[in-house]
């Protein structure tokens, strides 16, 4: 069962985000699985393009939202304005509402506009002067952010970074890749001209299909596996919570209908392991900050399959 | 075994050195100094080697140290055999062989090193916290065992799965215990090291020596009567007999070698009892007078004193019985007589006269002497103390006249001192007077403060006569006991006091405690083991029965816990069981398949690696993966599963 809109949406896109095939299919999985995605990298690496080109090719409105440090919530959400014609209050959406949204450098701004653009991703409304307003379907939202360490950040709590499905790193191109881009059209031009694969309601179908892929008690017993080891070594603070198990769960059916097969194998929990784990997981030897790769590498080889 | 030249990891090395501290530091008290210790400085320097991630010290300096250690020891004891040396040498080893853990073998050598160890604390103590302290090491040992070969899971686990482990093994602990065949004396006795002071009765006896023993509450000997208990004041433990006297110290006779025994007629109900002796150190057996038979491997010496002919430097059970009213000695020898008359040429002249008076009375009419005597001591109103002033040359006389106080020794010193000089032949008895019964387990204690001494004198006609010369100042003494005698306030231990009534019920549970262990494990020796199994039905075993007893019931134990497992296995699914033996069979061809690894991915490597056989790998890891993982298997994929692997033959 190739999916073979699945794959040329795939091929789309890596056609302008050169060698990153993975990074690419985690996040479209991740759209699939019906998350929310958030990219932590240095600027410049693409991933405002990569938030672009989704959009384009899926067919999808986008909006983008810089994030600054004196955002309020209203300048997401929108606001109420009296409009002296009608002698009413007339509510202005804000940029949230919209099909995807790149939160552009989201840990500049205050953890108050923060949480306005958690509260409606987790919700999928928005609730504004007393009045609860349904966001567009489908809904997603693609935050980016500068590696903490950067001056002037307000670092996402755990508790928020949970509400993101996948957090992915992009990094530096390989040498062909970067000679590739270089040498090759411009980007935006490229982004502009692209045209969209599916409609939008196709996107909607696929994600109900993701949902049906199976995932057979075996599989289960090792997703319960992975947990219960981060949970009793005392390399992490903490362990996967069981929503983080139904995350990994997800983007694994994702992971498996984009490979075009009908039930989850082991080797798709451990290719979405990184993406899903990394940021939900904090080592108790605070010096080792390790990649979410070697991260997911240790995990994977510590627990054999049940 | 590429398993066993894995590298330590830095957990195992915690694991190791936690245990090897557990293990050594009972001993410690053991060895000398200088080797506690250069033990723990290399423990630290294991310690900071794992810290650091330091380099594991160079073989050429490990041998030396190896050798200074072993020299070390030979030059503090002049010997490396032997109980102190041997576990010193194996503390040398242990502490160094920490600091070579390079591979899986050394981490096992280690905690194996650690078990002897544990083994050898028993080989100095054999009490209850000793056993539950061991049991405890076991455990650590154990789990670093367990960590030696898979260091992954938390420490809490390891600990867990020790624990599982030693408790599947406690049946057959049990079970060998009880039925193992059983050799006789202890198991864990050294006699070369047995030369440790141990409180009790001496072979001579001066002013003050037995008021130094009422100052212990040490169990001497535990007592089971089979019979009712006889009254306290006919419990006279007859112990070592000390017929000569020097002015101012009695001893014992001057050999210990077995007397022709002088036999006399039973008198009164035979009292049948079991006597468990803690090792005191000497020869002899104490006895309820007078004694009717002898325990296994003794004699008796003319004075009637049951002595064991190996000193007794183990804990010993014996039965005995003995005839209350019983006098022995009625033909009693001359020179033994002769013996009992002796006196120093001078000194104490107060009572050499008043002894002189008696004899001109009385002629040599004992009894009528005995009593004058008894007379004496009950107008000089003398007070039994545990604090008696310091007497001078004349000790019998200033005793009797000026100071009229003492302990039982000077009551007894004087009394047959009085006897002697107008001619009656006597002589002390020391032992012990009373004890008593432990609510909890029935069992009469006689601790060391019931030590006591008492006088014996010849009356012609009715052989030797047990005088109490105490009971005659203070009766109370002998039938209640020494706290009941001794003015109050005087300084006694606490168990002997009559007042901390929850101190001394606790004591008591925890000297039944304590009796129990020693009765039933410490003392489960082939007579026991005879007992139980009669108890069970099997008379007269030998080892053959025993042995076949023994595997039948081990196998029962096996046979329950192995049901055990397999109700809580779950079952395996087919397809696993199936791609197992595919996985062992590309394990041939060199491809070993990663217990984390799935089966397409494995498929793919495998592919790779074996491109002749890219096919079959590709299509049965395919058939495996739909039928783990997909969502419904078709009826006979299992089947083709099964043939496509076993048509599989690389």
């Amino acid at each position: 069962m190739r999916l073979t809109e699945l794959d040329a949406i795939l091929a789309d896109i890596n056609h302008i985000i050169l060698g990153k095939e993975r990074p690419v299919r985690l996040a479209v999985a991740c759209l699939l699985a019906r998350g929310h995605l958030l990219i932590e990298d240095l600027p410049g690496v693409g991933k405002t393009t990569l938030a672009h080109v989704l959009a384009r090719v899926l067919g999808l409105e986008f909006q983008r939202i810089q994030f600054t440090s004196d955002m309020l919530p209203a300048d997401i959400l929108g606001v109420s304005i009296f409009d002296r014609g009608t002698g009413a209050f007339h509510f202005h959406p804000g940029p949230i509402f919209t099909q995807v949204v790149l939160a552009d450098e989201i840990n500049r701004a205050t953890p108050k506009a923060q949480s306005a653009l958690l509260e409606a991703m987790e919700e999928r409304q928005v609730t504004a002067e007393g009045e609860t307003r349904a966001l567009p379907e489908p809904f997603f939202v693609i935050a980016t952010q500068n590696p903490t360490h950067q001056i002037g950040t307000f670092p996402l709590p755990e508790s928020q970074l949970d509400r993101f499905l996948i957090k992915l790193e992009l990094g530096y191109p390989d040498a062909a890749a970067e000679r590739e881009l270089l040498a090759g059209a411009d980007r935006q031009q490229m982004v502009a001209s692209l045209t969209a694969r599916i409609a939008p309601q196709r996107l909607i179908e696929f994600q109900k299909q993701v949902r049906a892929v199976h995932a057979s008690a075996a599989l289960i017993d090792y997703v319960q596996a992975l947990a219960a080891h981060t949970r009793t070594t005392p390399r992490w603070h903490a362990g996967l919570s069981p929503r983080a198990c139904l995350a990994l769960l997800a983007v694994a059916r994702a992971w498996a209908l984009l490979d075009g097969r009908d039930h989850v194998l082991p080797e798709d929990v451990q290719a979405v392991l990184p993406g899903v784990i990394a940021h939900r997981l904090r080592p108790t030897d605070d010096n080792s900050r390790a990649d979410a790769e070697a991260i997911a590498a240790a995990l994977i080889e510590a627990v054999p399959l049940p | 075994m590429a398993r066993i030249n894995r590298p330590v990891s830095r957990r195992q090395a915690w694991w190791l050195l936690a245990t090897a501290i557990a293990a050594s530091l009972p001993l410690l008290q053991h060895v000398p100094l200088w080797l506690s210790i250069a033990a723990g400085l290399a423990f630290a320097w294991r310690a900071v080697l794992t810290w650091r991630h330091w380099r594991l010290p160079p073989r050429w300096l490990l041998i030396p140290l190896v050798i200074a250690g072993a020299v070390g020891v030979f030059l503090q004891y002049r010997t490396i055999v032997g109980r102190t040396p041997g576990i010193a040498l194996l503390l040398v080893f242990l502490a160094l062989k920490l600091l070579e853990l390079r591979a899986a073998r050394d981490a096992v050598v280690t905690a194996l090193l650690c078990y002897f160890l544990v083994l050898g604390q028993f080989l100095f103590t054999q009490t209850i916290p000793t056993a539950m302290l061991a049991c405890l090491t076991v455990l650590i040992t154990t789990a670093a065992l367990l960590a030696a070969s898979d260091d992954r899971p938390a420490p809490r686990q390891q600990v867990y799965r020790a624990g599982l482990l030693l408790a599947q093994a406690i049946p057959f602990m049990l079970l060998l215990f009880l039925l193992f065949p059983r050799v006789q004396g202890p198991l864990w006795g050294i006699p070369q090291d047995r030369f440790t002071a141990v409180s009790g009765l001496s072979d001579t006896m001066t002013p003050g020596s037995i008021a130094q023993l009422s100052q212990s509450d040490a169990i001497a000997f535990r007592v089971r009567f089979k019979g009712t208990v006889p009254p306290q004041s006919q419990l006279y433990w007859r112990g070592p007999v000390m017929p000569s006297f020097d002015g101012r110290s009695w001893r014992v006779a001057q050999t210990l070698a077995a007397y022709p025994t002088i036999p006399y007629d039973g008198a009164g109900t035979p009292v049948d009892y079991e006597v468990t002796l803690e090792p005191h150190g000497k020869h002899w057996l104490f006895a309820l007078e007078m004694p009717a038979n002898l325990p296994p491997d003794s004699a008796m010496t003319s004075d009637y004193q049951p002595i064991a002919r190996e000193v007794v430097r183990n804990r010993l059970r014996y039965t005995q019985s003995a005839w209350p009213d019983s006098h022995a000695g009625a033909n009693e020898t001359r020179a033994a007589l002769r013996a009992a008359l002796a006196l120093p040429a001078a000194g104490n002249p107060r009572i050499r006269a008043i002894s002189a008076g008696w004899q001109a009375t009385h002629g040599d009419n004992g009894a009528a002497i005995v009593a004058a005597a008894e007379d004496l001591f009950n107008r000089q109103l003398l007070t039994y103390t545990l604090n008696p002033p310091l007497l001078g040359p004349d000790m019998v006389d200033e005793f009797l006249f000026d100071t009229k106080r003492g302990f039982c020794e000077h009551f007894a010193a004087a009394f047959v001192f009085s006897l002697r000089a107008a001619g009656v032949p006597a002589r002390v008895v020391a032992g012990y007077q009373g004890g008593e019964t432990n609510p909890v387990d029935g069992y009469l204690e006689v601790r060391q403060y019931d030590a006591h001494a008492w006088t014996e004198a010849w009356i012609a006609g009715r052989g030797w006569v047990r005088i109490d010369p105490t009971a005659i100042s203070a009766p109370s003494r002998v039938s209640s006991n020494l706290a009941a005698a001794v003015p109050a306030g005087e300084g006694l231990p606490f168990l002997a006091r009559s007042d901390m009534a929850w101190l001394k019920e606790l004591r008591y549970r925890l000297d039944a405690v304590t009796n129990g262990w020693n009765q039933w494990v410490l003392g489960y020796n082939p007579q026991r083991q005879r007992d139980l199994l009669a108890s069970l039905g099997l008379r007269e075993p030998d080892w053959r029965s025993m042995t076949a007893i023994l595997s039948i019931l081990s196998g029962i134990v096996l046979l329950v816990l192995t049901v055990w497992i397999l109700r809580n296995r779950q079952r395996v699914d087919p397809a696993l069981t199936a791609w197992r033996r595919f996985t062992a069979r590309m394990a041939r061809l060199g491809i070993v398949w990663q217990a984390w690894e799935g089966p397409l991915q494995f498929a793919e490597r495998a592919a790779r690696l074996t491109p002749q056989h890219a096919r079959d790998i590709v299509e049965i890891a395919a058939l495996y993966a739909g039928l783990r993982y997909g969502p419904n298997p078709r009826p006979d994929d299992l089947s083709r599963l099964k043939s496509r692997i076993a048509s599989f033959r690389p």
